[in-house]
C-alpha cells in the first residue's frame, strides 16, 4: 500500500505542473486584463501597472519566472489586492473552507448512511421509500435554492438562527453546514443503499446468520464494511468538490472561505490568484482521490490481497 | 466495528453539541441591530471586499466608503448638498483670479498616533500620488495644479515646479493652472487625501503599492475613525479616533463593514437585524417595497447617468441622422416605468440635472415619425433596409431588461434587427477599450459635484470617451468654461456644450439613476447626497 502511495505522489508531480502551465496560457488568452476598469486608466497609468506587476515581460518570461516562484513556494502576489499575496489570501479562506467541508460532509455521512442503510434493511417499506425520495429530492434542488429556503424559515420567519457570516454569531454555522450536507447526504444514502442491497444477497451474510449472529451485529460488523465501501470511494472526490465547490454557500452565505476567492479572480482576471487557487485546488483533488484509494484498497479485502 | 462506528458517532456529535451551546439552547438572540444601538456600533452593508485602503491606490465605491472613515482632506463634503465644509483645512482664501489657494490647516488636525498634521504632510502626499511609478489611478484629479501632468509623466523631475508649497507648518498654497471652481470639491475625494510619511517609508518605498502599511496595528491616518481589524471577506472594523480634531462630533464607536456581493443575500441580512444599511436593494425587489411602502426603503437621487455608447467609428453609426434616429426612438419614460421601476428619472441630457445649480436645457424627443424621416435622409428604406445592430452589454440581468425593451422599439419604429451581445465584465471592458462594438451599455457616476465630471469625458483623447465622437467646438467651448471664474458665465458655456453633444449624439442618455438601498429607522444623520457622500461624523445610532 506504501508502494501506491508513493507512486501516485510521484504522479501528481506532472499533474500539477500539467496544471499550472494549462492555466497560465489560458488565461493569458482571456480578453481584458487585470486593470481593465470601468473608469479606463490612462495609458501611462496602464504602462506603470504593468511594469510594476512585469506585465510588461514575454508571456515565455512571466511563465518562466511564474514556475520558478512556484518551485519556491511563492505564488505572487494578488493583482486584484495591492499589498496582498496569493498564499497570505488562501491561508486565510482554507481553514474556514476546510471547517465548513467538515461539518457538511460529517452531516452528509450521517445522514446519508444512516438512512441509506435503513432503507437497504428495510426494502421496499416506507422505511425505504420516504428516505429515498428525500434523497431524490436532496438531489435535484440545488444549495442556491435549499439554501434561501433554510434562511427564509430558520432566520426570517422563525428567528432563531442568523442568516449569514461564519463564527460571528451563535448558530452561524448550522444552516450554510446543513445546506452543504444535504447535497452530499442525498448521494450518499442512495450510494449506501445500492451497497448494502449488493452486499446482502451475498453468501458470508447468510453464513453469518447461519452462526446465530444477531441481526445487528451482522449489519454492523459483516454488512456494513461491504456495503459502504462505495461510500468511501465517494468521499475522495466529494471533499474535494466540497472544497472546490463551496463557492455558492459560502456566497449565500458571506463566509470568508477560499470558494469566493476562486471565483471572483477569474472575474477580475488577478492571474496570479487564478493559478493559486487553481494550483491548489488541482493538489487537494488529487490528495483526497489518492486517501479514498487507499480507504478503499483497506476496507475492502479482495483489492488490499491483489495489490 | 461497533466501536468504530461508536467513535464515528461521538465526532459527528461535537458540531452539534457545539451548535446547541452556541445558540443558547435555540431561542432567538439579540440581533446586532439591536446590540449595535446599544453599544454604538453602526452595520453597514458594504458591496465587495475592498482591494484595499491605500487612498492612493485604490478606486471604488467600497473603498470610498471605508476611506471617508478613516482619513480626511482638506475639505469634507457638505452632507446637506452644497459647498465644502472644512476638513483638515479651517479655512481658505482664493485669489481674485482664482488661481491660487492659501489652505489654512486646523492646528488641533492630528494623525491617529498623535502626532499634529503639517503642511508637508500634504505637499508628500500630493507628490505621491503624482509619482509615476506608483500607478495611482487618479492622478488627473490633481491635473489642474500647476506643473502636476508634466512632473506625473515626466517632464519634469523637480517636484518643486509643481503648485503646491507649505509656507509654514500650517500654511498650505496651491496654485492651479487656471481658475477651477470645482476644485474644492476634489478635495473631498479619497485620491487628495493625504497619507502618514513616515507609516508608509517605514513599510516600504513611496511608489510601493504592495506596502504593509494599511494593515491593522500599521495604519496611521487622520479622519474620523481608526482601523481596528481586518478580517479579509468577513468585516472591516474601524473604531473612534481619539485624535481626529473634531472627535467630540463623532458619535459612533465602531463601524462594521461587511463586504456582502449578493444582494440577496445582503437583503436577507437587513431583514433579519444584521445590518443597519444595505448597499443596493435587489432589483426585482424595489418595485414592490415601493408598493408595500417599506419603511426602510430609501431612493436618494444620484448624481449618475445610463447610457448607450454609439461606435462613431463604425461606417453606419457615423451618420448623425442614424444616431438620431436611434435615440428618438427610444421611450425612456417606459424604460424607467415599466422596465427599471425603482424610481429612475429619464435622462434628455448627458449630466444629470441638478448637479450644483446646472439645469441643461436639451431635448430628446420621443418621436418615431421624425426618426423614421431621419432614417429616409440617411439613405435607409425597404428597399435598403439598415444592417443589423448588436447592443454589447456586460452579463446582467438589469442590463439585458432594458437591451430587450431598445430592442423592440428600435425593431417596432424602424425595422431595425437588433442582437443583444451580453460579455463577461472583462470582456465587454476590453471590447469597449479597442471599439469593438455598435451600440454599448454604459453608466457614469459623477466623482464632484460639478457638470465638468461628466462633460470633461467626451473631449478628445479622453480614456472613457471610446465614441470615437471628436468635436473641436465642444473641447473649446469647454475648456473656456472651465478658465472662467463667473460660475454662471461658465454654466451658460457648459450648457452650450451639452447642446452641441445631445445635437451630434455619440451617446444616448436614457435615464438617470437613483441610489436605491434600506437604512434602519435607527440611524440618524444619514442624509441624501447626490456623489453618495456620508461623512461618519453626522451619524448617529438612536432607537426611533
Amino acid at each position: 500500500m506504501l508502494s501506491i502511495f508513493f507512486k501516485r505522489i510521484f504522479l501528481a508531480i506532472p499533474v500539477l505542473f500539467a496544471v499550472a502551465s494549462i492555466t497560465f496560457f489560458l488565461i493569458k488568452l482571456a480578453p481584458g486584463g487585470p486593470f481593465d476598469a470601468d473608469r479606463a486608466v490612462s495609458p501611462q497609468v496602464l504602462k506603470n501597472l504593468n511594469e510594476a506587476y512585469n506585465l510588461d515581460a514575454s508571456n515565455w518570461e512571466q511563465y518562466v519566472d511564474y514556475m520558478s516562484g512556484l518551485l519556491r513556494g511563492d505564488l505572487g502576489p494578488s493583482f486584484r489586492f495591492p499589498g496582498r499575496s496569493v498564499s497570505e489570501m488562501i491561508s486565510t479562506g482554507l481553514p474556514i473552507t476546510f471547517e465548513l467541508a467538515f461539518y457538511a460532509i460529517l452531516i452528509a455521512l450521517f445522514m446519508g448512511v444512516f438512512s441509506g442503510v435503513l432503507a437497504a434493511l428495510k426494502r421496499n417499506t416506507f422505511l425505504d421509500f420516504i428516505p429515498m425520495a428525500i434523497a431524490m429530492i436532496g438531489i435535484c434542488v440545488p444549495t442556491f435554492l435549499m439554501g434561501p429556503l433554510l434562511v427564509l424559515i430558520f432566520g426570517i420567519n422563525l428567528e432563531i438562527l442568523p442568516v449569514s457570516g461564519w463564527g460571528q454569531l451563535p448558530g452561524d454555522k448550522i444552516l450554510p453546514s446543513l445546506t452543504l450536507g444535504f447535497a452530499y447526504a442525498a448521494y450518499i444514502a442512495r450510494l449506501s443503499r445500492g451497497g448494502m442491497l449488493e452486499v446482502l444477497n451475498q453468501d458470508f451474510i447468510r453464513t453469518a446468520r447461519a452462526k446465530g449472529l444477531t441481526e445487528r451485529m451482522v449489519v454492523i460488523k459483516h454488512a456494513m464494511q461491504g456495503g459502504l465501501i462505495p461510500v468511501v470511494s465517494f468521499l475522495g472526490p466529494a471533499i474535494a468538490g466540497l472544497l472546490a465547490g463551496s463557492f455558492v454557500v459560502e456566497t449565500i452565505f458571506q463566509i470568508p472561505g477560499l470558494g469566493r476567492f476562486y471565483v471572483e479572480a477569474a472575474f477580475n482576471r488577478d492571474y496570479t490568484m487564478i493559478l493559486g487557487t487553481t494550483i491548489f485546488f488541482s493538489a487537494m483533488i488529487v490528495f483526497f482521490n489518492l486517501l479514498s484509494d487507499l480507504a478503499a484498497l483497506w476496507l475492502n479485502p479482495r483489492s488490499r490481497d491483489a495489490s | 466495528m461497533l466501536k468504530k462506528l461508536f467513535i464515528l458517532f461521538l465526532i459527528i456529535s461535537i458540531p452539534f453539541i457545539y451548535i446547541k451551546s452556541c445558540s443558547g439552547g435555540g431561542g432567538s438572540y439579540q440581533s446586532p441591530v439591536d446590540s449595535g444601538l446599544e453599544n454604538g456600533i453602526f452595520h453597514f452593508g458594504n458591496g465587495s471586499e475592498p482591494q484595499g485602503i491605500d487612498p492612493h491606490v485604490v478606486t471604488g465605491v467600497p473603498e470610498h466608503h471605508i476611506l471617508i472613515s478613516l482619513c480626511e482632506g482638506l475639505t469634507i463634503a457638505n452632507p446637506n448638498g452644497g459647498g465644502n465644509l472644512p476638513g483638515v483645512a479651517e479655512s481658505w482664501t482664493i485669489s481674485d483670479d482664482g488661481k491660487e489657494y492659501i489652505f489654512n490647516l486646523n492646528k488641533n488636525a492630528r494623525w491617529s498616533n498623535g502626532e499634529t498634521m503639517t503642511a508637508d504632510d500634504f505637499v508628500w502626499s500630493w507628490m505621491r500620488i503624482l509619482t509615476a511609478s506608483l500607478g495611482s489611478q487618479y492622478p488627473d484629479m490633481l491635473y489642474y495644479l500647476v506643473g502636476a501632468e508634466e512632473y506625473h509623466t515626466g517632464k519634469t523631475d523637480n517636484f518643486d515646479d509643481v503648485g503646491i508649497k507649505a509656507i509654514d507648518e500650517h500654511t498650505l498654497k496651491v496654485t492651479l493652472k487656471s481658475p477651477t471652481p470645482f476644485f474644492l470639491g476634489l478635495l473631498s475625494h479619497y485620491s487628495t487625501w493625504p497619507v502618514h510619511k513616515e507609516t508608509v517609508l517605514k513599510h516600504g518605498t513611496i511608489d510601493d503599492r504592495n506596502g504593509q502599511w494599511t494593515r491593522p496595528g500599521n495604519f496611521v491616518c487622520n479622519g474620523p475613525f481608526q482601523l481596528k481589524k481586518w478580517e479579509l471577506n468577513n468585516k472591516i472594523v474601524v473604531e473612534k479616533n481619539p485624535h481626529y480634531w473634531d472627535a467630540s462630533r463623532v458619535q459612533l464607536n465602531e463601524i462594521h463593514f461587511y463586504p456582502v456581493s449578493n444582494v440577496m443575500t445582503e437583503d436577507r441580512m437587513f431583514r433579519a437585524g444584521q445590518l443597519h444599511l444595505t448597499s443596493t436593494l435587489p432589483s426585482q425587489k424595489c418595485p414592490i417595497y415601493i408598493e408595500e411602502n417599506n419603511p426602510d426603503l430609501r431612493i436618494d437621487s444620484y448624481m449618475g447617468q445610463y447610457f448607450y455608447r454609439l461606435n462613431t467609428n463604425n461606417p453606419y453609426l457615423n451618420d448623425v441622422k442614424v444616431r438620431k434616429a436611434l435615440a428618438y426612438t427610444i421611450d425612456r419614460k417606459a424604460i424607467v416605468e415599466k422596465v427599471t421601476k425603482c424610481g429612475q428619472i429619464p435622462a434628455y441630457s448627458f449630466t444629470p440635472p441638478g448637479s450644483n445649480g446646472y439645469y441643461p436645457d436639451t431635448e430628446i424627443p420621443f418621436d418615431p415619425e421624425l426618426a423614421k424621416q431621419l432614417m429616409a435622409e440617411a439613405g435607409y428604406s425597404e428597399s435598403n433596409p439598415f444592417p443589423k445592430l448588436e447592443i454589447l452589454f456586460n452579463t446582467n440581468e438589469d442590463h439585458r431588461k432594458i437591451a430587450l425593451a431598445i430592442q423592440q422599439m428600435w425593431q417596432q419604429n424602424l425595422g431595425i434587427e437588433v442582437e443583444l451581445v451580453n460579455q463577461d465584465w472583462k470582456v465587454y471592458l476590453s471590447r469597449e477599450m479597442v471599439g469593438d462594438f455598435q451600440v454599448s451599455r454604459a453608466g457614469w457616476i459623477g466623482d464632484y459635484e460639478d457638470p465638468n465630471t461628466f462633460l470633461d469625458l467626451m473631449r478628445p483623447n479622453r480614456g472613457n470617451n471610446k465614441t470615437g465622437w471628436e468635436d473641436p467646438e465642444f473641447d473649446a467651448i469647454v475648456q473656456k468654461a472651465n478658465s472662467t471664474n463667473n460660475q454662471e458665465e461658465r454654466y451658460i458655456l457648459l450648457m452650450e456644450a451639452e447642446r452641441i453633444l445631445i445635437d451630434n449624439m455619440p451617446i444616448i442618455p436614457l435615464y438617470t439613476y437613483v441610489r436605491a438601498y434600506q437604512l434602519s429607522a435607527d440611524v440618524k444623520g444619514y442624509n441624501p447626497h447626490i456623489l453618495d457622500h456620508h461623512h461618519p461624523k453626522f451619524i448617529y445610532l438612536e432607537r426611533d
